[in-house]
């Protein structure tokens, strides 16, 4: 009976059980999110534009902020959109939130919720959440002529014209700012259309994934600034003076690029010698 | 008849839309004011359509016992669970979003965190793709890694600094303020463009796919 073939050193790391690829990548990430590590994030130059668009707003000036993401971006964008509300409340920015992805708007009201009781604001003297209408570009392109046809009342069914922060808010016009959180192409339709057509102020918070799509906005001054992903994240916390997840996350997401990257020039060099080994023994042959 | 007054409809409607969009004066600015606000009702509606075409499909799979008939049943569970857990919060706190209503209980320790552990599987799956098939087998494929591998440099930040101006310029000037920005624009005009053109199909009748 013949022998069965020993495996290389590089052809057993080739086929090397995916479980143990996933158990190293879970122990990179868990490992450092459990220690408490502090420390500053410099700012890039779209963070600190994006912040500065925040600080330029004066006492009772209209800040909205539009939940466009749900849970599984949440990791990336709550603490972008923490900071934005502890920036806006320091500065006593009267803030009004909405959102146009239906099972993500809870999160953004127990973030302004939780951020409004750490400042002492009082829903609707300081803060309103509008909830939830389907069709968001009709509702992007009617909010430009009149709210109030789309968002009669709020999320409690209480009219928007009894609401201190809401009684005189018509259109894009009585709105200084709008910050939106972005996971998807809600993005694009923000700046097509409440930009492009009203020449609202905006600027974004959005996955790293999505980063990407909102830079040329950036280059063409239709955005104020941009916060990509959990770098971003951490850079506004900085920005802000607050130490949340996003800086904390920091030392797990080092580790993680480290690994893939380990992981990709193992691989290539795996199948590099792997292909030379296999060409060298057809050679033989 | 049937695709005929169909068809007028989306003429007459989209050339309406289109003329508001530049004449934003009474009529237009209002009846356009109007129609937006009837979109925003019709969609509401699809998504009661959505409901109830889910409800069928999974209550038939249930009801006969096709494979998979227990996440059929799983859903439905969960979904009656969701409406009456929404509507005792309405009823009882004023809004289902009530920070101690019922509702939102079932959507912070149960909705939240499974829709966040699906997505956190991507993560292991790309550590797995990273080891076993990025490979360099091309130029073109050497040049897709060698950035992705710059990238993620970039967006490292040990001890609270980047680990080189040179790299911080080449992820953030070479590569997303010129490379991918050129391509992405290139994306999004011609992705415009092939909307602008699909759009005046519709509204000429010329693309009738929706009607079907």
């Amino acid at each position: 009976m013949a022998e069965p073939t020993r495996k290389s050193f590089w052809e057993a790391m080739n086929t090397i059980d995916r479980r143990i690829i996933f158990l190293i990548l879970f122990i990179v990430v868990t490992i450092p999110m459990l220690l408490t590590i502090g420390g500053e994030i410099p700012p890039t130059p779209p963070v600190q534009q994006a912040y500065d668009a925040v600080e330029a707003l004066e006492p009772g000036d209209i800040l909205m902020v539009s939940i466009d993401f749900d849970a599984t971006s949440a990791p990336e964008l709550m603490p972008m959109l923490k900071s934005v509300l502890r920036q806006a409340f320091r500065k006593d920015v009267k803030v009004i939130m909405l959102g146009h992805i239906a099972i993500g708007l809870p999160l953004g009201h127990m973030a302004l919720e939780q951020i409004a009781q750490e400042f002492g604001k009082e829903y609707g003297k300081d803060y309103v959440d509008l909830g939830y209408r389907p069709g968001y570009i009709a509702v992007m392109i009617a909010m430009g002529r009149e709210i109030g046809d789309i968002f009669a009342t709020d999320y409690r069914g209480t009219s928007i014209r009894e609401l201190e922060v809401t009684k005189n808010v018509h259109s894009y016009k009585d709105i200084k700012l709008l910050f939106g959180f972005e996971h998807g192409g809600v993005l694009d339709y923000w700046v097509r259309y409440a930009q492009a057509r009203f020449g609202q102020k905006m600027t974004f918070g959005t996955t790293a994934v999505m980063a990407p799509d909102a830079y040329p906005y950036l280059q063409s001054a239709q955005i104020e600034g941009l916060v990509g992903g959990l770098k971003g994240a951490a850079e506004y916390e900085t920005l802000v003076g607050t130490t949340g997840l996003g800086t904390r996350g920091m030392p797990a997401q080092l580790w993680a690029h480290v690994l893939v990257i380990g992981f990709i020039v193992v691989g290539n060099l795996g199948y590099f010698f792997t292909r030379r080994q296999r060409s060298r023994q057809g050679g033989d042959a | 008849m049937k695709r005929t007054v169909p068809l007028i409809i989306t003429f007459v409607t989209a050339f309406f839309l289109v003329v508001s969009f530049f004449i934003p004066h009474e009529p237009f600015g209002a009846l356009e004011q109007r129609m937006l606000v009837w979109f925003a009702i019709v969609s509401g509606f699809t998504m009661l359509l959505g409901v109830d075409s889910l409800i069928r499909a999974h209550t038939r799979q249930f009801l006969r016992f096709k494979p998979g008939w227990t996440q059929s049943l799983a859903l439905i569970i969960g979904l009656i669970v969701t409406v009456v857990l929404g509507v005792v919060g309405r009823v009882k706190f004023g809004s289902p979003f009530h920070l101690q209503s019922p509702f939102m209980f079932v959507y912070t320790y149960a909705i939240v965190p499974l829709q966040a552990t699906m997505f956190a599987l991507l993560a292991f799956f790309i550590a797995s793709a990273s080891y076993r098939a990025f490979r360099t087998r091309n130029w073109v494929a050497t040049v897709l890694l060698v950035s992705a591998v710059i990238v993620m440099l970039w967006r490292i930040v040990p001890s609270g600094h980047s680990i080189s101006p040179f790299l911080d310029w080449l992820g953030e000037d070479a590569i997303m303020n010129t490379f991918q920005m050129a391509a992405k624009r290139g994306i999004q005009i011609g992705a415009a463009l092939g909307a602008v053109s699909m759009s005046l199909r519709i509204m000429l009748g010329i693309e009738r796919s929706y009607l079907s």
